[in-house]
Parts: structure tokens; C-alpha cells; sequence
């Protein structure tokens, strides 16, 4: 058994340690928010927070997230600025059809996390792993902006 | 260990059960739909999800919405909710969505069929759509009319509410509806004048952000049913090859394995979930007997179809003598271009529950084309149709590729679940998805052009080479005319410039590769071959390239228009920054026009598009952001296939795999999309595609504007500029 702290929550599962942790979020816990992509960290539709770090999930096996905090989108909420990305989100109407954005909005909290203003060259860099096939790509970059405000507004 | 409730997704049953739970679900109508092709032989309304098309009223004044389309990022969850509440004068906040079950009154009223496709979400249910809301809207006025005993003339519907202005009096549409549901249907309901819309024509927030913001949206692989296995299958590396024999041996010790199967499509691992799966895939051992395919090459396939392309094929359009005319021309010049296999390479990739018993199954998947995946399905099952029920989901994307004319991936999904005879999820992992076929076509073209000594195009003779997407299929019969695949020959025997001598002919060679609607499908390629063919003799008629266009569009106004706008708001022929080009482009798809101008630059011998301009007319707008949303969509879209997408084969194989070798454009090469919409009363087109095919020749123009190369093949990354 290997003891996890999902969404600040205790979890056992009963999984092989080589599992992607993308794997035992979704079929070990049903934690269906986080995305299967590609499955070799191209794409970053699985990204999560591990100990507020961003991690393509995918590639990370479970064992490495013992004993760490494990945030996905649906514990998203709970932090207060990643309440803000999603507001940001909804205001900028960025989804299309939506699968990459669980990923793309744990990518932009972890940037704004550790840099609560980040400039277009910034969150080039930061976003430039996460792909999005319906484009929306520009409203990303203006929700990250917005995020940023209203972020500093809070403050 | 279970922290997540499971999920139970059998919403049908959960509909069923909520009128008892809301006391009294209300407003139930059935409008028949008129105009319909009738695709499927039974138009019967028997298999008709009763009582409630279309509209549910709760107590709470919740409006419920089941929409027959699917959500695949085009917002039609949104839009046409927006059709009904317009009409049905009701409250925005209250509106809630549902997708529809299989069933005849859930059918295009264009298709005949249940499909979302062809841009044509919101104009096949323009009319359709603000009749249900009227109707209901009549039906409520008349219930309060009838509770006051005052006329229904002294009574109006407003945001929600009955209500009598003479004695302050007002009822909510909850309170309303279960009298009005017992009301009979009213008969040529009026529909509003446009110009009294509240709703229609604003910019709305889209329904479903909330829910994809924190990641409950539910896409079609989120779905998990009680004792469901996940299933991977190995399939033959080689279109249309079969498995001769295998070995199991190590697969099936990987822990978690419950058993390996051989399909028809190949050999499936079931597992309790996907990792075991996949870990027991690649221990397969497996011969295949790979037949034809094995000998496909893409070098080979292009020199075929250059060969082919220099002979004509059948005639799909012919004005004048354009043979004869080429040889008296001032000016010609001949050109052949090339655009590869592109895989649609939505980020979900295909995945379907299947969930089979004796008497009943249950599917649920992201698909674009129910009525055909569910006679498919039953089939298959071997059950009546009305024993077996879908349920759409979100789809992670859909591009065409999960409306499949022959519904590869829901009947696999069938027979495999038969094989194996417990409920299953068949994943297809990214690899799988992109090697699946089921691609845009490859095709070469050629076209011989000349003018006149005024400039002017005298002849153009244009010849296509490329699979056809609907032979073989359901499709063949009513999209092929005259022996000719009216997709392949769309956007360019439709040539919208005044050419006196005109041929446009094609060739339809067949192999094993499968291939399908990809985005803006025909469209995808005739107009970047049209499109920087004009702009050609544009420049060999030394003249300005929007000007040579306009003089030739004077019988195509709404072209003129939209590529009068992209250029204003471009500003065309301002001076650029040094390095930098314009490039313009203007097309017709799906009913809907539209102009592009691209600003670029190059970076390391690499295109760098800065800014793309866009000017639309797609008719009425119901969603102005949505217009624009989808416009910014298809533009990336389009730009990621011009510049890096190529699906290519060696020895059979398809050499890509992943994000890694298939490259989609990232957020570092994304150019601004400004997008402008031309103010119009004409009923709304399609916009889902049509901003699609511009970008690629707009693109290609700036290079040449550029650089004086002319960029005939793509995807552009592949040539060497300076």
C-alpha cells in the first residue's frame, strides 16, 4: 500500500510503485480532472501540483509522491489563488472543448505562484509544455494576466 | 480503497427518476421536424426519449436544455440553448444543459440524422430551435392567462415570468409549467423580428467554463461504470493487416491483468486499469499478416500522385475551353502542390464504456454521430435498437474524427466488449490514436494558369488527386455526384473569380490508408492550392493582391466584403517593420466567408506569424464570443498543419507517434488572431471551420511577399527559406 496526501486528504491505494501517479488519480481514485494526453510529459494535460511544484503526472511514478502533497484540480479551489486562476479562467472564457485546462490551469498557478507577475515572456516559458488543440491559447495568456490582477487586488 | 464516490453516469436513468423527485417535470413536447432528409428509414417518433424533447421546466425554474448536438469546443452548448431561451423569454441564469439521448427527434434537420458536423450546428437548428421556444413561451402565457381568467393578449413573458402589467400580477415559468405542459401544442407559433432580439447577437459566457475550470466536466475516458475493465487492444502496424498468431505468455503475469483476448480489430488486454494494460501490451508477442499496406511509402504515394496529376480525371467543372485558352494566353505559369495525411490529434484521445448484457447495452463516448454509432452498435450487439442507449459525453476535441462514417472506434469497442463479457473501457493510448488512421487525406493538385495582357486570369485548368473520404462509406451515395467526391473538389470547382475558361478535375486513387473529415475537410487544401495560385498571378500581373482579387469578385460580394474588411483592419499596404510581410487570403466554406491577412516574419529560417487579421461573415451571429473564439480556433488550428502536421508512412507504417514527432503549435509560435464580423441579416452559416482554410495561403502569400519563394507543399517548416 502506498500512502498518499491527495488535495491535503490521507489516501491508501494498493498500486504497483512504477504507476504513473496520472494513473492512480484517475483509476485508483477516480479523481477524473486530471488528463491523459500522451503520456510522456508532452503535452501536460496531467500536470498537478506536487508539493506546489508543477509535475506532469504521467511520468511520475506514484511512489515518488509519497509523502508529499499531492494538489490536483479538484483541490484546485481551496487555495486561494488558485480560486483566482479559475475566476480568471471563467471571466476570460478560455475553455473550448476544455480537456487541456485542468493541465494548463495547474501550469499557470504554479507560475504565478512563484512569480505573481509574470511578463508574456514568463508565461511563454512557463506554459510552453502545455498544448491545446483547440487553440486557445491567446485567452490563456490573458487569463494568466488576469489571474495576476486580481491576485494583486486580493492583496 | 474508495475516497471518490463512484461515479454512476447513467444519467437517462437519473432524467427518468428526477421528475418524480421535482414533482411534475412539465412543458413536454415533441415538435416534429420538418424538411429532414430522411437518412435512417424510421422517422417513427416510437423511439423518442417521452415526453420532453427539447425543454424541462423544474419547479424551481430550473430550465433544462437537451441539446442534440454534441459539445465539442464549438460552443454549441451555449448557442443553441441561447436559440430557445431567446424566444422562450427566459432567465439566461437559469438555463442547464443535457445531451440528448439517440432518437428521430433528435435528428439534423438537415441530415436526417442524429450528427454534429459541417458547421451546421447552428443553422440546421436556427429555425428549428426559437419554434420550440415560442412554443413554450405561448404555452406558459396561456397557462397564467387562464389561472387570472384574463386574455392572453393582456399578459406578456418576460426574463423568466408571466406577466399581467394591469393587476401587478406574475408567475414564475416554474409555477407555471405544470399546467402549461397539460396545454395542447400551439400551431405556427410567430418567431421574434430579429431586430427585437434581447439575447441573440450578445456576448455570452459559454455554459460550460464553470465546469472545465474544475475538472468536473465529464469527457468520455472520466467515465467509470461498477466491474469495468480498462482495455488496450494491440492493432496491426499495417492498414488492413490481420493477426496471424500470438503469445500471451508474459502478458498475462503483469499483475492486475484479468485476461488477454484476440478481437477482430487484434489483440486486447483487459486490466484493472490502464497502466497493467498497457505494461501487459508491450509484452505481447504478435505475427502479423500485414498484407497490401506493407508496400506503402509516402515517397512512392507522392510520386504516384504527381504522375497522376499531369493527366486530367473527372470532370467536376468546366467553363469555356480552358486547353484551348492556355495556349493563346500572355502570361502562364504551371505549378504542382502537395499537403500531406494529418492526423486530427484531439487532445481526449478515442475512448469508449461499452457496458453489454444480454439484453441492453450501454455506451458512453464523446461521439459526433449517434443515430449511426447506435444501428451500428445494435448490430453488432446484436440487440433491437432500442435496446441499446449512448450517452454523449464532453468530447476532448472532435475535429471529424469522432464522427466516423464507419464507426470504427464504437464498433470495436462492441465487439470487443463481446468478446470479453464484462464492462469495459477501450482507451486508445496517444499512439494508438495517431497511428489509427482515419486522416485527412494526402493530396497533390495541379494548375496551368494564364492572363491576359490586362492581367486578367483568361484560363485555369486545375486538376486534384486524393482519396475519396466517402467512398466505401454510408456517405458515398449523397455527397458523391457525377462520379466525383463533392469533398475533394470543394473550394475549388467552386472557385469564386470571374475565370472565363475553367476546368477543375479529379482523380480519386484508393490504397488501405483509412481517411476522413478533418476540419474544414476539402476546404483544408483547395484553398491553400487556389489561394496561392491567385495570388501568383497576381503578382505576374503586377498587381496588388487584394485589388486583383476584388476586380475578380465583382459577382461575389460577400467575398469582396470580408476581404474589403481584413485588409481596412490589417491596414494592407502600410509599411511593415523591416523583415516583416503581409500575406491575404480569402475563402468560402460552409456558407460562411472569410478573409485572413497574416503579418510574418523569419526567425532561424523558420516562419514566425505575428498577427493574423480575420474578417467573417458567417450570417446572423448568435454568440458574437463564440464567433470569435471559434475563429481563433480554427485559425490555430489550420496554422499548426501549414506549418509542422504530417502523418507519413514507411513500409506500411505510420512513422509518427506522439506530440513529440507529430508537433501541434505551442503557445511561443501563436500568433495575435484579431477577429472582425461583418454585421449581417442573412441566416446564420457555419463557423466552426471556415476560418480553417484561409490561414495556410494568407501564410504562404506573406513568404512569397517575403522572400520571392512560392511555398507549394506543406507543412512550410519542412522547406528552406532564408
Amino acid at each position: 500500500m502506498i500512502s498518499l496526501t491527495i488535495n491535503g486528504k490521507a489516501a491508501e491505494v494498493d498500486a504497483d510503485p512504477s504507476t504513473p501517479l496520472l494513473w492512480v488519480l484517475r483509476d485508483h481514485l477516480h479523481l477524473t480532472g486530471t488528463k491523459y494526453g500522451c503520456g510522456m510529459a508532452q503535452c501536460g494535460a496531467c500536470t498537478v501540483h506536487l508539493d506546489g511544484q508543477a509535475i506532469r503526472s504521467c511520468v511520475t511514478p506514484v511512489s515518488m509522491a509519497s509523502g508529499k502533497q499531492v494538489t490536483t484540480i479538484e483541490g484546485l479551489a481551496e487555495q486561494a489563488l488558485g480560486k483566482k486562476v479559475q475566476q480568471a479562467w471563467q471571466e476570460v472564457d478560455v475553455p473550448q472543448c476544455g480537456y487541456c485546462q485542468s493541465g494548463q490551469i495547474m501550469a499557470a498557478t504554479a507560475l504565478l505562484q512563484q512569480n505573481p507577475k509574470p511578463d508574456d515572456a514568463q508565461i511563454t516559458a512557463a506554459m510552453e509544455g502545455n498544448l491545446c488543440r483547440c487553440g486557445t491559447y491567446n485567452r490563456i495568456r490573458a487569463a494568466i494576466h488576469k489571474a495576476a490582477e486580481l491576485q494583486g487586488e486580493a492583496k | 480503497m474508495k475516497t471518490v464516490a463512484e461515479h454512476n453516469p447513467n444519467r437517462r436513468n437519473f432524467l427518468k427518476g428526477s421528475a418524480a423527485l421535482v414533482g411534475g417535470l412539465v412543458i413536454g413536447f415533441y415538435l416534429p421536424i420538418k424538411g429532414g432528409r430522411a437518412f435512417a428509414a424510421d422517422a417513427a417518433p416510437a423511439q423518442v426519449f417521452p415526453p420532453n424533447a427539447f425543454i424541462r421546466i423544474a419547479p424551481d425554474d430550473t430550465i433544462t436544455v437537451v441539446v442534440n448536438k454534441s459539445e465539442m469546443g464549438q460552443g454549441v452548448y451555449t448557442s443553441l440553448p441561447m436559440l430557445i431561451a431567446e424566444e422562450l423569454e427566459a432567465d439566461w441564469s437559469r438555463i442547464r444543459v443535457e445531451s440528448a439521448p439517440v432518437g428521430a427527434v433528435y435528428n439534423h434537420t438537415g441530415f436526417g440524422m442524429q450528427i454534429t458536423g459541417g458547421s451546421s450546428s447552428v443553422s440546421s437548428s436556427w429555425e428549428q430551435l426559437r419554434r420550440v421556444g415560442a412554443s413554450a413561451r405561448v404555452l406558459l402565457v396561456r397557462a397564467a392567462a387562464q389561472e387570472w381568467g384574463v386574455p392572453e393578449s393582456a399578459c406578456r413573458a418576460e426574463n423568466g415570468q408571466v406577466i399581467h402589467a394591469a393587476s401587478g400580477k406574475s408567475l414564475s415559468y416554474g409555477k407555471l409549467a405544470d399546467a402549461a405542459g397539460k396545454l395542447p401544442l400551439p400551431e405556427n407559433v410567430a418567431l421574434k423580428d430579429p431586430k427585437d432580439f434581447k439575447l441573440i447577437g450578445q456576448p455570452v459566457k459559454r455554459i460550460d467554463t464553470p465546469e472545465k475550470v474544475n475538472g468536473s466536466a465529464q469527457f468520455g475516458l472520466d467515465v467509470y461504470i461498477p466491474g469495468m475493465l480498462m482495455v488496450l487492444i494491440a492493432r496491426s502496424p499495417v492498414f488492413g493487416g490481420k493477426v496471424k498468431s500470438f503469445n500471451a505468455d508474459e502478458a498475462r503475469k503483469v499483475p492486475g491483468v484479468e485476461g488477454v483476448y484476440q478481437v477482430p480489430t487484434g489483440i486486447a488486454v483487459a486490466a484493472n486499469g490502464f497502466w497493467p494494460a498497457k505494461t501487459a501490451r508491450e509484452l505481447l508477442k504478435i505475427e502479423w499478416d500485414e498484407g497490401a499496406g506493407a508496400a506503402l511509402s509516402t515517397p512512392k504515394m507522392r510520386a504516384d500522385y504527381l504522375e497522376m496529376a499531369k493527366k486530367p480525371g473527372a470532370v467536376a467543372r468546366k467553363d469555356g475551353d480552358p486547353a484551348g485558352a492556355l495556349k493563346q494566353v500572355h502570361k502562364s505559369v504551371s505549378a504542382e502542390y502537395e499537403v500531406p495525411y494529418l492526423a486530427h490529434a484531439m487532445m481526449e484521445p478515442l475512448n469508449v464504456v461499452v457496458d453489454l448484457k444480454p439484453d441492453h447495452c450501454g455506451i458512453w463516448t464523446g461521439t459526433q454521430s449517434q443515430t449511426m454509432d447506435h444501428a451500428s452498435a445494435a448490430k453488432v450487439a446484436g440487440l433491437k435498437p432500442e435496446q441499446v442507449e449512448i450517452h454523449t459525453t464532453y468530447l476532448g476535441g472532435g475535429f471529424g474524427r469522432r464522427a466516423n462514417p464507419m464507426s470504427d472506434f464504437v464498433i470495436e469497442a462492441v465487439q470487443t466488449a463481446k468478446v470479453i463479457g464484462k464492462p469495459i473501457k477501450v482507451v486508445w493510448t496517444r499512439e494508438d490514436d495517431m497511428r489509427g488512421g482515419y486522416y485527412r487525406p494526402m493530396w497533390a493538385d495541379r494548375i496551368e494558369a494564364g492572363i491576359g495582357k490586362d492581367g486578367r486570369p483568361v484560363a485555369w485548368q486545375h486538376t486534384i488527386v486524393g482519396q475519396s473520404i466517402v467512398a466505401g462509406t454510408p456517405f458515398e451515395n449523397f455527397m458523391t455526384k457525377d462520379g466525383i467526391d463533392q469533398t475533394s473538389v470543394e473550394g475549388a470547382a467552386t472557385l469564386p473569380y470571374a475565370i472565363p475558361n475553367l476546368q477543375v478535375d479529379l482523380h480519386s486513387p484508393k490504397n488501405p490508408v483509412p481517411v476522413q473529415w478533418w476540419r474544414s475537410v476539402g476546404h483544408s487544401h483547395t484553398a491553400f492550392v487556389v489561394e496561392t495560385m491567385v495570388d501568383e498571378l497576381a503578382h505576374m500581373a503586377a498587381q496588388d493582391p487584394v485589388q486583383y482579387r476584388l476586380a475578380l469578385l465583382e459577382k461575389a460580394p460577400r467575398h469582396a466584403g470580408v476581404l474589403k474588411l481584413a485588409a481596412e483592419k490589417a491596414g494592407w499596404g502600410r509599411k511593415l517593420p523591416a523583415g516583416h510581410a503581409f500575406g491575404v487570403a480569402v475563402h468560402e466554406s460552409f456558407h460562411s466567408y472569410v478573409a485572413e491577412v497574416a503579418e510574418i516574419s523569419l526567425e532561424d529560417g523558420k516562419i514566425r506569424v505575428h498577427k493574423v487579421t480575420c474578417a467573417v461573415d458567417c450570417g446572423m451571429v448568435v454568440n458574437p464570443d463564440g464567433v470569435r473564439q471559434q475563429v481563433e480556433s480554427a485559425v490555430i488550428y489550420g496554422l499548426s498543419a501549414a506549418l509542422q502536421g504530417a502523418i507519413t508512412l514507411e513500409n506500411g507504417r505510420v512513422v509518427q507517434s506522439n506530440f513529440h514527432d507529430y508537433t501541434a503549435l505551442r503557445l511561443s509560435r501563436v500568433p495575435q488572431v484579431e477577429v472582425h464580423i461583418v454585421q449581417s441579416d442573412a441566416p446564420p452559416t457555419g463557423i466552426g471551420e471556415p476560418g480553417t482554410p484561409p490561414i495556410a495561403p494568407a501564410v504562404a502569400n506573406a513568404v512569397f511577399a517575403l522572400t520571392g519563394k512560392r511555398l507549394r507543399r506543406m507543412p512550410f517548416d519542412a522547406e528552406t527559406l532564408a
